[in-house]
């Protein structure tokens, strides 16, 4: 710490800019070195390494594997190189100075690596830890052998931190240009699912064959040249984005309306003509994603709106799905037991969908209310316990052996017959039906969250979330406010356990662990809470690519490791971007909006206004204050 | 004239504290009171008390005859009083105009249904909140009004602050209005032109106004009647003139030897010197 | 008006205001709460009365059936206290909740694993079982230790001025990373500490009572390791720093305390006890896996609220009356209701537990003991 810390007031002793190449903070970039090569012995312990090394990227080069592992160093030694320069000092000049701050950093991960690969080929640990084993050796040396490997792995890390730390030093546009070339070329190695699939659909399955290897993986010509066309249209139409925009926000207010109104058609048309053209693994991907895209929109209205933590939520999920189970299967087993529910509802023939709906709906919201009444008045981090514990009492019980005459227990509930539309049956063996119900109800989902969010309700729920106590001085009924909340997430996320129901056939306890519950957390979370589209986009991205709690993503050898992945996506969160990743589009409209409005302001076409009255216009929005935009804080004590 | 509020024999003690002792109050319809007195003097918690984030211990707190004791704040707010708070407590992430219109809940009533199905009853309320949001806001100039109405609230200056917290209290429709230091932190200008809006608080929205006030300009101004709080107890009430020259509110601000030293010497100067020291 | 100078006022004798009764109240949040409250006490009681009964009639329990159960109790509650502690001092310390502190446990206990393993396989377990268990508590003490400063350090540090749900967040992250972290280093599979020697682990008698030598021992590392502690923190100095910071951090820092380092050894401290209990955990069931942290790390966050968080001593108790309340509650009150397979619902006693606790006694029965900003 103290190191850097006079290191940093050499730097600024000395006049900024030009530096020589022994400029470089030896002891930040040695420090990111040590951290670069526990990462990389961690991934390889944990099995990541060896278990993404069978998943093609770009054949016969790069495996997904080896893209983790070498994607530490050129990180790294990009960090290494990063420098933060405060506001009011010229930004120095990067050169030769950066280059070598990467590679040091890459060179000290190598050496630990290297390390590690001597221990792992003189010891045997392989009982204690399942993936110290010579597959691990194999890919770290590069099948190379110990002698050679390390060698390697060294000159590794120093070219590619070195690689990392040079990304500073090309000029602006070159590196926009390299970085689109890159996610694309990426892009289209994950998504070679879903891009063969629909190239497929169109009939064009020859050019899949073209761009593709046959046991999967991005060839490298068609790679290079998706770069290519990727780099050339950034290139070609940079800005052009920028303009549209402007373009779009000086539109009068009823034209852009109809703009917007075109946008949503296209969308809608989109989205029912797409899967027509998908086969069935990309479509069961879809409704998967549009379950959590439900599941995330009920969280949202409760974390994102209220300031509610709710890290019980997977219990709404379950009721919506056993009820539903409950109703419509001809096998629930409390038809066939002799309790005191099949003497008194054994009149009530098994439902059909559409009709037992209201009554799952219902169920929920009354279990909303049961376990949100008590929980309302708690403290925030105490409530976050509370609806945990539910969570896990309401999964318990139902896994019981007690009420297994009414749940079935570990058996869970069978036979639940698909959603029967009079012509045809919707269930989990036709995808493409399931996806176009889910979005019917995705639809309805995005539309009660807005209209309740822009509407008295919902202004409520955001002033308790920002500030609870006085949000009750202006008079608003603190306790029934954040029950509507409750009970609109549990809704919604009956909706979705509903379809879960009828599009599985058959529901068990160990579908509604704890880790549900704390996936969609992640989800609202990345995708920015109290944001629609932000949460939505979050749930196609992560439930997408790396799946959900069972259910298999796009890549999906991560199955093993993508719990792993949440957790730490989790903490990276909280640290670095608690507001989400994806940017509030109706936050920045307005702000857009604000400085369009504020130029006509300023050019004086209203009466009455002075210059001391402009000046008026606040300071800069603090740090502080967009930190609070999380607005968990009014929601704690 | 009717009795408005009616506070008797209030106490509140925090731990070992005696922030209010045995305090008794009342406002009458169509008043301007004003509570002043040195830092910790309890005026805030006297706010406290009567919006209910504070329950006192001992005594009854009347409004148009009913005890408000017992009541949560939005039920007290919904029965007609609202405030504004010493350190200005926005919602700083809502824009202004919704800060205004989210004050107008106790007023309002559409929850679920009205927006879902966009009933006639729902747009009509939405549009009176809306309406009834830009009328207050106006009442302040071009402030807070414009392209401003969009924006969130941390964007505003300190005195935008001070004047969009009056235009949420007032949105919430009360009858007595209960104002903490409302120019604290403004200049002299802006102060001033505050005073004045004070009086139209009055005059043009009948208003029943309780202020905390330090500025004894503003005091003078505007107050009707002065209540002088030290240490809990009411040390002095009547008119600006006889408060202020009260040797024994003087030796609250100014410790006993000054007050004996200066002789007659005037709260003016006495309050200014006490307000440097918050 | 005259300027009245206050004399003390002659009004009516003031009254005084009482909090309205549960009967008085109109408030339905409070109705709902009571009726909970009443439904609660209905079924304890009942489930207790039918088993006084079933016991003098002679149907119930034996006495000696009854008394196992209450050991086992102490024995797993003992735990429940150790891994208390951890959260406890945290909360009193920093007002938030270290949800990872159950996977802190959870290190302690697969570390146990790998040394007493090892051990076991060179022969010194069997041949010197004192000097192995030392080695396994000081490695475990180690690890958990070295992972709950880590987890300071990376993910809670940074957050401390937060709003406090953010750093809960955060720890619920940590949590779920640990656990598939461990997952993905050791496997899924459970994994067996070595039994204990035999002359350690027979019966033997106590105070008239005959335990089993591995109940002792538990109780016994517990116990020292409490004392330690309370020595720790009543009798050095770092330990009245710790009750400054945990009383004021602000004043504190004015007193010349290093803040940030009391805060590093508090969760240290915490650490270094979940350590410890996760060996014993290990020795006692010998099973560990990388989900053993989560339900003791519940159960233990609902003995520290038991104790009142903050309260050291309490967390203890906390944690004994829990362990009690665990072992024999499902069949002092849920088996005379007739309800079948009890031992399945133990979770969801200690949930219940859990639930009952932080809605009526969020301040535990021995009094919180929260810093001031916390206690608003
Ligand atoms: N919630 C509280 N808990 C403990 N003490 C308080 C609380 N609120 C106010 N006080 C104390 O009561 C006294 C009166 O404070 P306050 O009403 O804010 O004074 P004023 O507004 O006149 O400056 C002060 O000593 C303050 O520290
Ligand atoms: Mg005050």
């Amino acid at each position: 710490m103290t190191a850097t810390a006079a290191n940093t007031s050499d730097a600024m002793a000395s006049a900024p800019g030009v530096r020589s190449a022994t400029d470089v903070d030896w002891r930040r970039s040695a420090n990111i070195g040590g951290i670069l090569g526990i990462t990389a012995v961690f991934i390889g312990l944990v099995g990541m390494a060896v278990g993404l090394d069978k998943r093609m990227l770009i054949d016969p080069v790069l495996s997904l594997g080896y893209l983790f592992v070498l994607a530490i160093p050129l990180i790294g030694g990009w960090i290494a190189a990063r420098e933060i320069t405060l506001e009011g000092m010229t930004a120095p000049i990067k050169g030769a100075r950066d280059i070598v701050a990467g590679a040091v950093a890459g060179l000290v991960g190598g050496a630990v690596v290297a390390m590690f690969l001597v221990m792992l080929n003189a010891w045997d640990l392989q009982e204690l830890l399942p993936n110290w084993s010579d597959a691990l050796l194999d890919m770290y040396t590069f099948g190379q052998g110990v002698g050679v490997g390390i060698v390697l792995v060294l000159v590794v890390g120093l070219v590619l931190g070195a690689i990392g730390g040079a990304v500073h030093v090309i000029p602006a546009k070159p590196r926009r240009l390299l970085s689109i070339a890159v996610q694309w070329v990426i892009s289209f190695a994950v998504l070679e699912a879903v891009i063969d699939d629909l190239l497929g659909g169109f009939g064009l399955q020859a050019v899949a064959d073209v761009i593709y290897a046959r046991r999967g993986g991005l060839l490298i010509i068609p790679g290079l040249i998706i770069g290519a066309i990727a780099a050339f249209v950034a290139h070609r139409f940079e800005g052009k984005g920028a303009e549209l925009k402007t373009q779009y926000m000086e539109l009068e207010p009823e034209r852009k309306n109809q703009v917007s109104k075109q946008g949503l058609i296209i969308m809608v048309v989109l989205g029912i003509v797409l899967p027509i053209f998908l086969g069935k693994i990309v479509n069961e991907l879809l409704s998967n994603v549009g379950l959590f895209i439900l599941l995330a929109l009920g969280l949202n209205v409760v974390i994102g709106r209220a300031g509610i933590l709710d890290i019980g939520y997977v219990a709404f999920f379950a009721v919506g799905s056993y009820m539903m189970a409950f109703l419509t299967s001809p096998l629930a087993p409390w038809r066939e037991s002799d309790g005191i529910l099949s003497a008194v509802f054994g009149w009530l023939p098994v439902l059909n969908w559409f009709v037992a709906l209201p009554i799952v709906v219902l169920t929920a919201a009354i279990v909303g209310v049961l376990i949100g009444t008590p929980v309302i008045r708690m403290r925030g981090d105490y409530l976050a316990i509370v609806t945990l514990g539910f969570g896990e009492i309401i999964r318990l019980l139902f896994l019981s052996d007690w009420l297994a005459p009414t749940f079935g227990g570990a058996q869970g509930i069978r036979s639940i017959p698909g959603v029967n539309l009079g012509f045809a049956e919707i269930n989990g063996t036709d995808p493409r039906a399931v996806f176009y119900l889910v979005a019917i109800f995705v639809a309805i989902a995005i539309y009660v969250s807005s209209q309740l969010e822009t509407s008295r309700l919902g202004r409520a729920w955001m002033a308790i979330r920002e500030d609870e106590s006085v949000a009750e001085a202006m008079g608003i009924n603190t306790v029934t406010t954040k029950l509507f909340a409750f009970v609109v997430g549990a809704i919604l996320a009956s909706f979705s356990g509903a379809i879960f129901a009828a599009k599985v056939g058959s529901v068990f306890p160990n579908s509604f662990e704890l880790l549900v519950s704390i996936i969609i957390l992640v989800v609202v979370i990345v995708g920015g809470m109290g944001n629609i589209p932000g949460v939505m986009m979050g749930a196609v991205v992560l439930i997408g690519v790396l799946g959900g709690p069972s259910q298999p993503g796009l890549l999906q050898e991560f199955s093993e490791f993508k719990l792993l992945i949440y957790g730490a996506l989790l903490v990276f969160m909280m640290l670095k971007k608690p507001e989400g990743l994806i940017p509030n589009a109706a936050r920045n409209r307005e702000l857009h909006q604000e400085e369009a409005l504020q130029d006509a302001w300023l050019k004086g076409d209203k009466p009455g206004t002075t210059k001391d009255e402009v000046d008026d216009a606040g300071p800069a929005p603090s740090a502080a204050d967009i930190d609070g935009s999380l607005g968990l804080g009014g929601a704690t004590s | 004239m009717t009795r408005l509020l009616e506070i008797e024999n209030v106490s509140i003690t925090f731990g070992g504290l005696k922030a209010i002792d045995d305090l008794n109050f009342h406002v009458d319809e169509g008043e301007i009171v004003s509570v002043i007195g040195p830092n910790g003097a309890g005026k805030t918690t006297f706010f406290n008390t009567i919006t209910g984030l504070v329950t006192p211990q001992i005594g009854d707190i009347k409004f148009e005859g009913q005890s408000l004791i017992g009541l949560d704040p939005n039920e007290i707010t919904a029965r007609g009083l609202a405030r504004t708070f010493q350190n200005v407590r926005l919602f700083p992430q809502m824009t202004i105009l919704e800060n205004v219109m989210v004050a107008q809940h106790c007023r309002t009533n559409q929850r679920v249904i009205g927006p879902l199905f966009r009933t006639a009853a729902w747009k009509k309320e939405e549009a009176e909140i809306r309406e009834r949001a830009e009328k207050v806001l106006g009442f302040f100039g071009h402030r807070l009004v414009g392209y401003r109405l969009e924006q969130p609230a941390f964007v505003l200056s300190y005195a935008n602050r001070r004047r969009l917290e009056i235009a949420r209290a007032m949105a919430t429709q009360p009858k007595l209005l209960l104002l903490d230091e409302p120019v604290a932190g403004m200049n002299p200008k802006e102060s001033e032109e505050l005073t004045h809006l004070i009086g139209r608080l009055r005059s043009e929205w009948g208003f029943s106004i309780v202020m905390i006030e330090h500025d004894m300009g503003v005091v003078r101004d505007v107050s009707d009647r002065v209540v002088v709080l030290d240490h809990g107890v009411t040390i002095a009430q009547g008119s600006y003139e006889e408060v202020s020259t009260n040797p024994t509110v003087i030796e609250a601000y100014l410790g006993k030897a000054a007050a004996e030293s200066e002789g007659g010497g005037s709260l003016d100067s006495a309050a200014h010197s006490g307000e440097g020291a918050h | 008006m005259a300027a009245t100078t206050s004399a003390k006022p002659t009004g009516p004798t003031p009254v005084k205001n009482k909090k309205k009764s549960v009967f008085q109240t109109n408030n339905w949040v409070d109705i709902f709460l009571t009726v909970v409250r009443l439904v609660a006490i209905g079924i304890i009681g009942l489930g207790f009365t039918l088993f006084v009964i079933q016991q003098a009639t002679g149907e119930g329990l034996s006495s000696e059936a009854l008394r196992n159960l209450i050991v086992a109790g102490i024995a797993q509650g003992a735990m429940y206290g150790l891994i208390a502690l951890g959260y406890s001092m945290v909360y009193g310390v920093l007002g938030f909740i270290n949800f990872a502190h159950g996977e802190v446990f959870m290190s302690g206990a697969i570390a146990g694993w790998i040394v007493s393993d090892t051990l076991f396989k060179n022969g010194l377990w069997e041949s010197n079982f004192i000097v192995s268990l030392l080695i396994v508590l000081t490695v475990s003490v180690f690890v958990s230790t070295a992972a709950t400063i880590l987890m300071e350090r990376i993910a809670y540090r940074p957050l401390r001025e937060s709003p406090r749900l953010i750093p809960l967040i955060t720890s619920i992250g940590v949590s779920f990373f640990m656990q598939n972290a461990v997952l993905g280093l050791i496997g899924p599979s459970s994994k067996n500490f070595p039994a204990l020697p035999e002359w350690l682990s027979k019966k033997r008698g106590f105070l008239g009572i005959e335990l089993e030598g591995t109940k002792l021992l538990v109780l016994f590392v517990a116990f020292v390791s409490m004392a330690g502690l309370w020595f720790f923190v009543e009798r050095t100095k770092t330990g009245k720093a710790m009750r400054a910071v945990a009383e004021d951090k602000e004043i504190a820092a004015l007193m010349g305390i290093n803040v940030d380092r009391i805060i590093i050894t508090t969760f240290a401290v915490g650490g270094a006890m979940a350590g410890v209990a996760g060996v014993l955990w290990g020795l006692l069931f010998r099973g560990v896996s990388f989900l053993t942290g989560f339900l003791p790390g519940i159960k233990a966050f609902t003995a520290a609220v038991i104790g009142g968080v903050g309260n050291l001593g309490g967390s203890m108790a906390g944690g004994l009356i829990l362990g009690v309340a665990e072992s024999v509650g499902p069949l002092l009150i849920l088996e005379p209701l007739g309800i079948p397979g009890v031992s399945q619902l133990k979770d969801v006693v200690a949930f219940s537990v859990l639930v009952l606790v932080l809605l009526f006694k969020p301040s535990g029965l021995f009094g919180e003991r929260l810093s001031a900003e916390d206690r608003a």
